[in-house]
């Protein structure tokens, strides 16, 4: 069985690949700067010229973009083409403001199938296996990568597309499908819903899941393996670098390839700036190598993780990232320590609750505050006033034990915290008031 | 035999009583008795009610209700007699979690309503000691 879509690449030395990556940023930045002129503002504001960059060493020297550079750019301004050279867009949700429209040439889309193709055999794909995708299609990006990857793999293809839980178990079930394609949320509502029909997790013919899409915890990744029967693989990627496939878990499932020939990651401190040295937590930033029509250079993803390069067994040489810790705009410094929403809901599924909470944080007597509000499920009610303080108390230990700093704990009635929009308002930071 | 009170979990918030009184009048349930638990942060309203189902319906709108056992007697409203009981429960090691009271419409009359652990057992010593406990049916017909 294949154990590489593209072994010669994959497994390629340290060296070979830093030799590649400086040849193609090279021709990047020149390609950038003769075709994107909001780039080359930039650039020139710095006072750095494409001739300045000869190697990865030199890629600091380059200005960052960050979503907000996309916005003002809408649609065209980052554009590195002609858009008569362009085949497809993609778009994001837009869910924080303003949509972000991603292009792409045939080249563009060629290499980013082959990054879904890496995930696909690195999740133990090949051409016998029956692919399920059901991700969204249509603007969003997961349905076409995968499908694009399952294609180049030559597995068949389910094109489910989201929703219609009884048609995806139908076609599950009747056409055998071996991996699936979905976000982790979706993978685990499978899950209990074939148990509901009365399936048991040998019932089915998967063998590996590849989720991504939304943050997911690795109790989760436990569950829906139990619940399915299967090996659940992360998949990470950003329409902003063209989708699904930068980055993908291997056999090890302990952090994600990059696919390091198309894309240069650096960390940096989301504060400074500063790019921070290997092994240090800190925001990702992606420069796309090869990527024609939206060629994105030091591209801020807002996601914080580590980089690792130390030997895997599966054999590829490409850089794993963890799985995002969290978003540096959602970052907290309280009391001098960073603090992650991401954190505090690991801890709350840890101890079975359900991930609604709000973060309050106020300043009193010049000391910085933190309570957390967490709803109370009704089975873990009690009619007897010291049984809810003593919940209380051990989640405010729990919570100690990963923050490092001790917040209240106030256990609050369901469905009471306010949510806007159907997403629940998460941090509410009285200082900035104050200040 | 134990009867039924309704639990209702409250944040401790200005109105959130109020909320709760005003949810089981409109639907037109009594309340026989009742007590609040209040901390910082949260209140625990328990609730005997006349109709236990409605209420309970109408209050999972606003918050968590379950039902919890406890036991009700009947005593003479006179001195001596919650302390007979009290010492009665003791003497057996009842561990009483929480107590509170109500008069019904007969003058002579006064029922206590305890929260204990081991029911069965609670009510085992108290039938020895000739005290008799409420049932459902018994409460709603002091409504």
């Amino acid at each position: 069985m294949k154990q590489y879509f593209q072994q010669e690449i994959e497994t390629a030395s340290r060296e070979e690949i830093l030799e590649i990556q400086n040849k193609k940023l090279v021709k990047q930045v020149r390609h950038v700067y003769d075709n994107v002129p909001y780039y080359k503002k930039l650039m020139d504001e710095k006072g750095v010229k494409p001739e300045d960059i000869q190697s990865v060493e030199d890629i600091r020297k380059l200005p960052f973009l960050s979503k907000a550079d996309l916005r003002e750019a809408y649609p065209y301004g980052l554009l590195g083409t002609d858009i008569k050279n362009c085949v497809r867009i993609h778009s994001t949700s837009g869910t924080t403001g303003k949509r972000v429209v991603a292009f792409y040439t045939q080249h563009d889309i060629d290499l980013w199938y082959e990054c879904c193709a890496r995930a696909i055999v690195a999740a133990g794909g090949n051409e016998d296996d029956v692919v399920q995708v059901c991700y969204g299609y249509g603007l969003f990006t997961g349905g076409a990568g995968l499908d694009g990857g399952s294609h180049k793999v030559g597995c068949l293809t389910l094109p489910m597309s989201s929703g219609s839980t009884d048609r995806q178990i139908q076609f599950m079930m009747d056409l055998n499908a071996t991996i699936l394609c979905c976000t982790p949320s979706y993978a685990a509502y499978i899950g209990e819903t074939l148990a509901e029909k009365g399936y048991k997790p040998e019932d089915n013919k998967l063998k590996a899941g590849i989720f991504g899409a939304e943050p997911w915890t690795e109790e989760m990744r436990q569950s829906i393996q139990k619940s399915l029967g299967i090996k659940a693989y992360d998949i990470y990627g950003l329409t902003e670098t063209s989708g699904p496939g930068v980055a993908f878990e291997c056999c090890e499932q302990s952090g994600m390839h990059i696919n390091e020939d198309h894309f240069y990651a650096e960390i940096i401190d989301p504060e400074t700036g500063e790019v921070l040295p290997e092994g240090s937590k800190g925001e990702l930033v992606f420069t796309a190598l090869d990527k024609e029509a939206f060629p994105l250079l030091r591209y801020r993803t807002r996601d914080i993780c580590v980089l690792s390069r130390k030997e895997c067994s599966c054999g590829r040489t490409h850089v794993k990232m963890t799985k995002p810790m969290g978003r540096s705009d959602d970052m907290l410094i309280i009391r001098g320590v960073n603090v992650f929403p991401s954190q505090i809901e690991t801890v709350l599924l840890n101890e079975g609750y359900t991930p609604n909470y709000q973060i309050l944080v106020d300043r009193m007597n010049n000391t910085d505050t933190l309570d957390i509000n967490v709803e109370l499920a009704p089975e873990q009610f009690s009619d007897k006033v010291a049984d809810i303080q003593r919940r209380e108390k051990s989640l405010e230990v729990a919570m100690r034990g990963m923050l490092g700093i001790g917040p209240k704990v106030h256990l609050v009635a369901p469905k009471s915290i306010v949510r806007s929009e159907g997403k629940a308002v998460r941090v509410i930071d009285k200082r900035k008031l104050h200040d | 035999m134990a009867i039924t009170q309704l639990s209702v979990f409250l944040e401790n918030k200005p109105g959130q009583l109020a909320r709760a009184i005003k949810i089981i009048s409109n639907g037109g349930v009594n309340i026989r008795a009742l007590s609040l638990a209040d901390t910082r942060d949260f209140g625990i309203l328990r609730l005997i009610v006349s109709d236990i189902a409605e209420a309970k319906e109408l209050l999972q709108g606003l918050s968590i209700v379950t039902e919890t056992p406890v036991i009700a007697v009947r005593m003479d409203d006179q001195a001596g007699a919650l302390n007979d009981v009290l010492q009665a429960l003791n003497k057996a090691n009842v561990n009483v979690e929480y107590v509170y009271a109500f008069t019904g419409n007969d003058a002579l009359s006064a029922y206590v309503v305890f929260r204990v652990d081991d029911v069965a057992h609670a009510e085992t010593v108290l039938r020895e000691g000739g005290v008799a406990t409420l049932t459902d049916e018994e409460i709603k017909k002091l409504l």
